[in-house]
């Protein structure tokens, strides 16, 4: 009844929704966010292919599952140096932290 | 040896004198003065041992001696040169060897060997005494050695090479070697005092005017060469070839190619014997030490020019006619007649001793060339034996008075010329070697009967004369007559009568070095004129045997007959010689000091044109000097030199330059600088531009990333799928 | 309209409504809460793939991990989050045209592709994906390398945020 392309527009969109977020929020902490909007995007797309496709792959699931894992050490770490560059800078605005330019 | 090694050895001595004293001994005086007279004894020596086997063969004239040796590679022929010794030949070398030999002795004494170094002495400049003490204290001032006394000894050894070379060579090349050779010789023997500026004057002038005569000599060969591809004289005397040459026509004013190239090679001659219109050099030439004047310019030098019209003869006189002079025998007759009558009217009224003597030369010269001229061979041939002898003698001679005087002038401290014979008299005294010698060579020279040459073969010229050319025979009567009248005019001034300054009356005799040479030249003036009496002479005629006719006669082809003996011409040179040495002598026996010259009082105004050589030379040098100077200076240096040619050259380089200042500043800073500075500064420029980009905020790199990414996502989907 | 794609676009429509509260919210704590609705839309719809073990570590990983550090992190950084100002950077005009042209191009390629309209096949009653899930991620046959990996990169994600955010005195 539901089509894979419905899950497939779903992801798209949450996926941009995300994008949008990374490129165009000042706050660091923010960004993360989008970041991990993008990943439950991805997330999604996945086991909706393992379902509609290839429901007796459990690879699908299995990659689904690290995929979770990475997410958290991603979102450990970023926060982390948020807070380490919050230490040192006193702001997290993305558009500040910007030492490495011309 | 053979005497062909001989003879190709004779000028060889001398030339190896040249280098031994340039090269070597030019600071040790005894080592080169006894080199160069070793030379000349042994060149003599060469050529009397030849003239004596040349003698001593029968019918010489058909068999002389010759040599020669293929030099000159022509495409499918060699041009010839070599030696030839015929009795004209053997004839020259006598009085050549003999004159050059008795100057070379006389230039040690004339040079004042043994004499102390002058005290301002420098090279360059005439040497003028040095002060010596006595054993008593006493001071005077004595003749001093001349300082450049080597240099002139190799020159004059270079000058020997040169004259024997001429006389010996049988081709026309090597005897224009030889005259070359002379007239650098000349030269450099004129200005040998080249600190003088008279001097220097003088050798400037002697070479440029022969010249003039060496570049038609120089043609005249070239035309003779391309005529008949040879220059051996035997060659082209034969017979075919000079038919050939009379028979072709030269093109230039109806002259056939024999009578053209006599003419040209007779230039030449006009040239180095100093005839009229190039004698101009000679009297100037009297600037040298009177050894050169003596040997190259009254002995060899200028016989050298009269020697050659001698040896060309044949060519000169193909085609002729009797009664019907060819072309250059005219032009020889004119010519000599002419200058031996101008130049004698000018010895009358000169006053150095030495000048009297080269217009005397110059006269004596027109007398050859005009025998020649007439087609009397063996009287010129005569006469210019006998010339040189007696002219050598007598400028030997005066050169010894020269001497005398300045020794005079020394002691007495007197500011004169030792050369004008105004300031002379009574030297008879006080020199009486030279007086005798001179004596005899002036009687020589104005033609005193019997006892002197110079009686003998002037007699033979004016005897010609009378028998083939009424005109000429005249004139060179008059001319006799002149020349005994200023010789005895000279002799009488110089030695008789009272010694006119203190300087003349403290002179005294020269060394035997000087002597010597005037001794035997003055045997030779009176006792070479004996070898030539004609036949029917009165009373002495067939005592001796005519020799000079008989042996310089075979040299040509057909023996030329003995004249026919007539008593006019000889009286007529008895009056003249006898009469112009009386009047010489009358008019002058009583001059005494300060008077007027008694010519001056005669002829007036006549004799300021004769003193002043009837201003041929002033005439020369509006016509020919100035002009010359004029272009030189003005025209090539000046206008051409300076201001067309440098002009066109700065020019350039202003053109240049302007060429340069606008490709710089136009081309080169803004075009060329301007492109590669705007690459840099585009570059810097883009640079900037583009380093904005990076900004350190990663936001801004994603975006850029992602659109970049999307862009060309699109192309390549198109490029590569949608193409398909 | 079956019951089932009613519940779809219901969640489908609360989950991106929260999430570009997410994105554009003032106030970080209430975007950190927005995500958390987000994250509990997305849970949904792996119950819905019955992937059920999923949406429960979603769940408990996401929701009760994640977004709580979020919050924390919020609250240490609170000064700045205090000063809101404006919350989207210069190229927000930039963002939002990337985001649209990526989810077009995106949904314009899936489109071309056969797959697309993939209906979904039932499982069959003796499948069980947790069981399979379970096993796969221990058998050595299949996933239990990156598994373990996975928990050797959480152990140095771990130290790694000790390190950086350790207070050096």
């Amino acid at each position: 009844m539901i089509p894979l392309s419905w899950y497939l527009v779903f992801s798209a969109a949450l996926f941009s929704i995300g994008l949008y977020g990374v490129l165009a929020r000042k706050n660091a902490v923010a960004i993360l966010m989008g970041i991990e909007l993008m990943l439950n995007a991805v997330n999604i797309n996945l086991v909706a292919f393992w379902r509609y496709r290839t429901p007796q792959m459990i690879g699908g699931q299995a990659f689904a599952v690290i995929v979770f894992a990475v997410a958290a050490a991603e979102v450990a770490v970023g926060l982390a140096l948020i807070i380490s560059v919050y230490r040192r800078r006193d702001s997290v605005a993305a558009d500040e932290i910007d030492l490495m330019k011309w | 040896m053979t005497t062909n090694l001989l003879i190709w050895l004779i000028p060889l001595p001398p030339v190896l004198a040249f280098f031994l004293i340039v090269l070597f001994t030019n600071r040790s005086k005894t080592l080169s003065h006894t080199i160069a007279v070793g030379a000349a004894l042994l060149s003599w020596l060469a050529s009397m041992i030849v003239i004596f086997q040349a003698i001593n063969t029968d019918k010489f004239g058909l068999h002389p001696f010759t040599s020669s040796i293929p030099w000159l590679p022509t495409g499918t022929t060699y041009l010839r040169i070599g030696v030839l010794v015929d009795p004209l030949t053997a004839v020259t070398l006598f009085f050549v060897a003999w004159t050059v030999l008795m100057i070379f002795i006389y230039s040690v004494g004339y040079h004042n060997f043994g004499q102390p170094k002058g005290d301002h002495d420098r090279p360059g400049l005439q040497p003028h005494g040095a002060n010596i003490s006595d054993p008593q204290g006493f001071k005077h001032r004595v003749l001093s050695i001349e300082p450049m006394y080597s240099r002139f000894f190799a020159f004059i050894a270079l000058f020997a090479f040169g004259m024997y070379t001429l006389v010996v060579s049988d081709n026309l090349l090597t005897l224009f070697i030889g005259w070359e050779i002379m007239g650098l010789c000349s030269y450099l023997l004129i200005g040998f005092w080249y600190a003088k500026p008279s001097a220097r004057a003088a050798m400037i002038k002697a070479f440029l005017t022969t010249r003039v005569g060496d570049v038609f000599m120089l043609l005249g060969i070239a035309y003779l060469y391309t005529a008949t591809g040879t220059l051996t004289y035997r060659v082209i005397f034969s017979q075919p070839v000079l038919n050939t040459l009379v028979n072709t026509s030269s093109g230039f004013f109806g002259l056939s190619a024999a009578a053209l190239i006599g003419i040209l090679l007779f230039i030449g001659t006009v040239g180095k014997s100093a005839q009229w219109p190039l004698h101009v050099w000679l009297p100037d030439a009297m600037e040298g030490p009177t050894p050169v004047s003596a040997m190259i310019h009254a002995a060899t030098m200028v016989s050298a020019g009269v020697y050659m019209v001698i040896r060309m003869f044949p060519l000169m006189s193909a085609g002729f006619q009797p009664g019907h002079l060819t072309p250059p025998m005219m032009a020889m007759a004119v010519i000599g007649t002419f200058t031996a009558i101008f130049a004698a009217t000018i010895a009358v009224a000169q006053n150095d001793i030495k000048r009297v003597l080269a217009y005397s030369t110059i006269s004596q010269l027109g007398f050859m060339i005009a025998a020649l001229g007439i087609g009397a061979y063996v009287a010129a041939v005569f006469h210019l034996v006998t010339h040189a002898f007696f002219k050598a003698l007598l400028f030997l001679g005066s050169g010894s008075v020269i001497h005398g005087v300045e020794h005079g002038v020394l002691h007495t401290g007197e500011e004169i010329d030792p050369q004008n014979m105004f300031n002379m008299g009574g030297l008879r005294k006080k020199m009486p070697v030279t007086f005798w010698t001179f004596l005899i060579g002036g009687f020589a020279l104005s033609g005193f009967p019997i006892l002197t040459a110079g009686f003998w073969s002037k007699d033979e010229i004016l005897a010609d004369s009378f028998a083939h050319a009424l005109p000429v025979f005249i004139i060179l009567a008059l001319a006799a007559f002149l020349t005994a009248f200023y010789t005895m005019r000279q002799i009488t001034l110089t030695f008789l009568g009272k010694a006119r300054t203190e300087s003349a009356h403290h002179a005294h005799e020269t060394p035997w070095t000087m002597t010597l040479p005037l001794v035997v030249l003055a045997i030779f003036a009176v006792a070479f004129g004996w070898s030539g009496i004609n036949k029917e002479f009165p009373l002495l005629g067939g005592l001796l045997p005519n020799f000079i006719h008989d042996f310089v006669g075979s040299t040509l082809a057909e023996l030329p007959e003995e004249l026919v003996f007539s008593y006019i011409p000889l009286l007529t040179s008895l009056v003249v010689a006898l009469g112009g040495l009386f009047l010489g002598w009358w008019v002058y026996r009583d001059y005494k000091a300060g008077e007027v010259d008694p010519v001056q009082k005669a002829l007036g105004s006549v004799y300021t044109v004769l003193k002043n050589k009837y201003y041929f030379d002033e005439l020369y040098d509006t016509i020919f000097v100035r002009p010359a100077v004029w272009m030189a200076v003005i025209f090539s240096s000046l206008w051409m030199d300076r201001k067309v040619i440098d002009g066109i050259l700065h020019w350039f380089a202003h053109i240049t330059g302007v060429i340069g200042s606008f490709l710089r500043n136009a081309i080169d800073k803004p075009i060329i600088n301007g492109t590669a500075d705007w690459v840099g500064d585009t570059t810097k420029k883009i640079g900037s531009l583009f380093r904005t980009i990076q900004t350190g905020r990663i936001q801004q790199y994603m975006i850029l990333a992602l659109v970049s990414f999307a862009a060309f996502s699109a192309l390549f989907y198109y490029l590569l799928i949608l193409a398909h | 309209m079956t019951p089932v794609q009613i519940l779809f676009i219901v969640v489908a429509a609360m989950t991106l409504g929260a999430a570009l509260m997410v994105v554009s919210s003032r106030n970080l704590v209430h975007s950190a809460l927005w995500l958390i609705v987000s994250l509990f839309g997305v849970a949904v719809f792996f119950a819905l793939l019955q992937a059920g073990f999923l949406a429960v570590v979603q769940v408990v990983i996401y929701i009760g991990a994640i977004a709580i550090l979020f919050i924390f992190v919020v609250m240490l950084t609170r000064k700045i989050a205090q000063d809101s100002g404006p919350r989207f950077n210069e190229n927000w005009v930039w963002a939002i045209v990337v985001a649209v042209v990526v989810f077009a191009a995106l949904v314009w390629i899936l489109m071309g592709w056969q797959g697309w309209s993939t209906q979904l096949a039932p499982l069959g009653p003796a499948a069980d994906p947790l069981r399979e899930l379970g096993i796969a991620l221990v058998s050595p046959n299949a996933y239990v390398l990156p598994f373990e990996l996975a928990s050797v990169l959480l152990l140095a994600a771990l130290i790694g945020a000790v390190m950086v955010a350790w207070e050096r005195k």
